[in-house]
């Protein structure tokens, strides 16, 4: 594509005025890329950016010239202006013009339709099951047979398969800068192929209303070097759940009291329970709560008590009946589970 | 509901002794009471003023909901209004707007306009229209009240399943949705069909088709997509209802049933209703701009021909809604392709436009600025359109701001620019007044710079990844600054409207008289006084050409050739049938709601008895005299 600097150019200077500078986190815009499928759907974005604002360029030439040059003067309000019917030719030129342009972008559009949608080999993927419940999502790698929730690891440089399904009802799992969307739908699979090219955080949102808290129902990719991530897998198929203090050994039965009716946690001394809410394994390693605030002791601390104040319409009860010890042991063994 | 029940009898009771007692006279104030004559009305030019009123009350309703939200969005973590109750309002805006003001207000404009541009006396149905009126009115108060009684719908305007079933929509809200569209809808179905047998049934001599004017054109043309558009509406809303009261399980995925069926149901209506919607629309610019431009419209029957077109493939894209619900590359491509299509009609109808004003004598009353502002926001709409057919960046745009973008460049770009035209374009003829042209400007200015200013930012919200129908955002993602400009922006729109308003008030009040021919109109509407008489034309017209009054005027007369002697006029008689099966309706609508089946078959009885009576009333109307015509005689 020959003009495709020229339109970056100017993309890049009307983000400049309407961005406010300097606080643009990069992980979230559909005009960053960080993959080839993002980058495919950038490329068409870009193409039908320019064919639209030639067409909306020559309209507004056309328009301005002739406001200003027919503008009734002064004087001329009885003039009677010549009744035109019509002109073949003209209306023949602005009939065929317009579908050569469209034949243009329909072209490459039939042709990446079909590429992004194609099945990756199996051998050369990975697959990830996604599945959408409101207002969270579980992540389940069959082949290794981990789970996890909210938080996707990926390796750089390799397809990854998306296989979704909601839970509930509709969802749209969404990572604008890896690539665009795809439904969960609750009665039958959908398929998503993304791939990342460095390591990062994307952000991920869901599309599609799902409810009350659905503004709030993020997840993270988080992609790492390819050893890097198998040692994640490896971390992730035994997770350490043995508290490490006293205070968290009191949080662990706490949370075997509390929590897992809904909430799954491994080797942690009781049968593995609820899928209800997200799993808890390795909890500590998650870089957010719930999608939507940091993880660190206060932010827990607070969700705990007032999940509604947090994510407004989410499914989590507050736990306001326990003492502020024992939210306090709870907090602490969740992290300390590894 | 037996507390309303109570409320409304004693409201009646009340009514009754204020005024005076209930005895013999009673019936016949109630019958001279202004109020009674508007609710029995059959005059297609009341029908007309009533839908403008009712469309205008609602407008102000989901304008204000719009208000809210983008409050609620100006600043990142905003806490103003958070959940169930965004999701609420935005779900009310957008099935207000929608259902309650776009189509409605058009309708206004056609129920007074369209018989007297073809030279008709009267619609086809003069009972009937009033029946759609009601029903409409009915059915966006039963959606209203949602409000007060038992909380909103807040599944969004297109309500998918499974989120709008019971298990995830628990109490009325969604009820509310269902039976409130479905009774309007029925009223837009009945005055659809009145429009489509008026304008074949009921055009002056010599009005051949291809002379009608465009407006007439278009609204023939909407009719037909509601003849065929409203039926799966009215099929999907019943199925969601059976789910939701009886448990049918057509669309609960937890009983068998397929959720993603919902969606193409919903999209087989909803797409063609985005042309129902600006079809008329490019009427109203077609006839202003020719008007104030002093030119016959530029390629006429290519003109027809792309609104036919247009027309047909509404029908056939309804699945570009619908890229990422994993249908296939197969189904998207197609899709896609035929989606594009549809610029090319659009296209040939911008370039007319142009130039149509090209070698004019443009003159820039209000109703002209709205016009050709509407052209360049609607090229702008029409082009992310386009750009949203291009599926693989659809699935970038889809359920973003991006596409909020894009529809309301085109649904206030188009329908409501449109309307604003086509208000200020014939309200002398509609009401005998004009409206003030300086508060115009203002209108106009305000709204259209607030509009560029509300929704431009949101195509770049959309592309830095925010998704639609989300009540907060984070800071520094770089969305910021762009939705504090959009909420600026519908600040500056909602300015606007208060000109509007204000302009409208001051008119009532104190508007300088105009003439039958203010604007040196070019079709039959101007040819006749300002109010139009009850009976629109003492004598038929014979229509000699394309702009037929334009015509004659050129030839030098000053009113249309008769085409039939003097004689008595048929008029309809008032009728309070359609208001009493309305109400049958309304009830049979609250009953559902609230799981009364007993109350829903009651509502239902009450209608099939109006039915009874209306099909064994002998009432044929009456004759106006040619003696009682004589002033009011085809004079400008
Ligand atoms: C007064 C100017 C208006 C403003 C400021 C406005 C603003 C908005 C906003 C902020 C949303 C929510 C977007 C989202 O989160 O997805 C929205 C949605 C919507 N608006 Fe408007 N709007 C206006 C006028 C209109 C008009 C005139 C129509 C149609 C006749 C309309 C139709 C819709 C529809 C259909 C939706 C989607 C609702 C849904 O997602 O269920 N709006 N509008
Ligand atoms: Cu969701």
């Amino acid at each position: 594509m020959g003009g495709k600097s020229g339109l970056r150019h100017w993309f890049v200077w009307l983000t400049l005025i309407l961005v406010s500078a300097g606080c643009t986190n990069p992980s979230m815009s559909v005009l960053d890329p960080a993959g080839p499928v993002g980058r495919e759907q950038l490329k068409l974005i870009y193409l039908s950016t320019g064919i639209m604002t030639l067409v909306v360029l020559v309209v507004a030439v056309l328009y301005i010239y002739i406001v200003i040059r027919y503008r009734e003067r002064p004087g001329q309000e009885g003039e009677i202006p010549e009744q035109v019917e019509g002109n073949k030719k003209l209306e023949v030129l602005w009939t065929v013009v317009p579908i050569i342009l469209l034949v243009i972008l329909a072209v490459p559009t039939i042709a990446t339709t079909f590429n992004i949608n194609e099945k990756p080999d199996p051998a050369e993927s990975i697959r990830v099951n996604v599945i959408g419940y409101q207002y969270w999502w579980g992540f389940e790698y069959p082949e290794f047979g981990v789970n996890t929730a909210n938080e996707v690891h990926i390796p750089t440089g390799k397809k990854i398969e998306f296989i979704l399904r909601a839970h509930d009802v509709i969802h749209a799992f969404w990572v604008p800068s890896l690539g665009g969307k795809e439904d969960l739908n609750p009665e039958r699979n959908t398929r998503l192929v993304l791939q990342a090219d460095k390591p990062g955080i994307y952000e991920g949102k869901c599309a599609e209303l799902c409810g009350a808290a659905h503004a709030l129902m993020n997840f993270r990719v988080i992609a790492h070097p390819p050893e890097e991530f198998n040692e994640w897998i490896a971390s992730q198929k035994s997770p350490d759940s043995t508290p490490q203090s006293d205070r968290g050994r009191e949080g662990q039965r706490l949370v075997g009291q509390n929590c897992i009716g809904c909430h799954a946690v491994e080797n942690a001394g009781y049968p593995v329970q609820g899928s209800t809410g997200p799993t808890l394994n390795a909890f500590s390693k998650r870089t957010r709560i719930a999608g939507v605030i940091d993880n660190n002791r206060e932010n827990l601390t607070t969700w705990m008590v007032d999940p509604q104040g947090v994510k407004p319409g989410n499914r989590m009860p507050a736990f306001d009946h326990l003492t502020e010890e024992q939210i306090d042991a709870i907090v602490q063994y969740l992290l300390e589970l590894k | 509901m037996a507390t309303l029940i109570i409320l409304i009898v004693v409201a009646l009771f009340l009514a009754a002794i204020l005024t005076g007692g209930y005895n013999e006279q009673y019936l016949d104030r109630v019958k001279q009471n202004w109020l009674w004559d508007w609710i029995t009305t059959v005059d297609h030019k009341k029908i007309g003023i009533l839908y403008l009123i009712g469309g205008g009350l609602f407008f102000a309703i989901a304008g204000l909901e719009s208000l809210l939200i983008r409050i609620q969005l100006m600043f990142p973590n905003n806490k103003f209004i958070l959940g169930d109750v965004f999701n609420q309002l935005l779900t009310m805006h957008g099935t207000t707007m929608i259902f309650l003001v776009a189509l409605p207000v058009l309708f206004g404009l056609m129920n007074v306009i369209v018989p007297l541009q073809i030279g008709a006396r009267d619609v086809a149905f003069p009972f009937l229209n009033s029946l759609g009126f009601w029903l409409y009115f009915a059915g966006g108060l039963l959606l209203n009240i949602s409000w007060i009684f038992g909380g909103a719908p807040d599944a969004g305007w297109t309500s998918y399943a499974t989120l709008a079933l019971n298990d995830f929509s628990p109490g009325p809200g969604v009820n509310y949705y269902v039976l409130g569209l479905q009774i309007a809808g029925i009223g837009t179905l009945i005055s659809g069909i009145n429009f489509l047998v008026t304008i074949i049934n009921m055009r002056a001599p010599g009005m051949t088709y291809l002379r009608l004017p465009l407006f007439t054109w278009t609204t023939f043309v909407t009719s037909a997509l509601i003849l065929f558009a409203f039926p799966p509406l009215t099929a999907g809303l019943f199925m969601m209802m059976f789910d939701r009261l009886f448990e049918t399980n057509f669309f609960a995925t937890n009983g068998g049933g397929n959720a993603t069926v919902w969606q193409h149901i919903f999209w087989i209506f909803g797409h063609p209703e985005v042309y129902i919607l600006v079809l008329p629309a490019f009427g109203v610019f077609s006839d202003v701009i020719s008007t104030f431009s002093k030119k016959r419209l530029f390629g006429y029957h290519s003109m027809v021909f792309a609104v036919v077109l247009i027309g047909f493939l509404g029908f056939m894209v309804w699945v570009h809604h619908m890229f990422t619900v994993g249908l296939g590359p197969i189904a998207n491509t197609i899709f896609a392709v035929a989606t594009m299509a549809i610029a090319v009609p659009t296209g040939i109808k911008v370039f007319n436009w142009l130039f149509t004003m090209l070698g004019g004598r443009i003159r820039f009353t209000t109703a002209m600025l709205f016009a050709t502002g509407f052209i360049v926001a609607f090229v702008m709409g029409g082009v992310t359109g386009v750009m949203l057919a291009v599926v693989p960046a659809d699935l970038q745009f889809h359920d973003t701001y991006f596409v909020v973008a894009h529809f309301h460049y085109v649904i206030i770009g188009g329908v409501v620019l449109g309307f604003f035209s086509g208000f200020y374009y014939w309200w002398p003829k509609i009401f005998g007044t004009f409206l003030d042209e300086k508060w115009g400007k203002w209108h106009f200015w305000l709204f259209y710079l607030g509009f560029h200013l509300t929704f431009f930012p949101q195509h770049f919200l959309g592309l830095f990844g925010m998704p639609r129908r989300v009540f907060t955002y984070e800071a520094g993602y770089g969305l910021e600054l762009n939705n504090l400009l959009s909420t600026l922006g519908t600040f500056l729109m909602t300015a606007g409207v208060f000109c509007l308003v204000f302009n409208v008030l001051r008119t009532v009040i104190k508007g300088q008289q105009a003439p039958g021919d203010p604007w040196d109109g070019r079709t039959l509407e101007w040819s006749i006084s300002s109010p139009p008489p009850e009976y629109n034309f003492a004598q038929v017209p014979q229509i000699r050409g394309l702009d037929a009054w334009w015509l004659e005027k050129q030839e030098g007369n000053d009113r249309m050739p008769p085409a039939e002697p003097l004689g008595p006029i048929h008029m309809p008689s008032p009728n309070y049938l359609p208001f009493v099966m309305t109400l049958g309706f309304f009830i049979s609508g609250l009953g559902f709601v609230f799981h009364s089946i007993e109350v829903g078959f009651l509502g239902l009885a009450v209608v099939i008895v109006t039915l009874y009576v209306r099909s064994f009333e002998e009432d044929h109307g009456y004759h106006l005299h040619p003696k009682e015509l004589e002033e009011g005689v085809n004079g400008s």
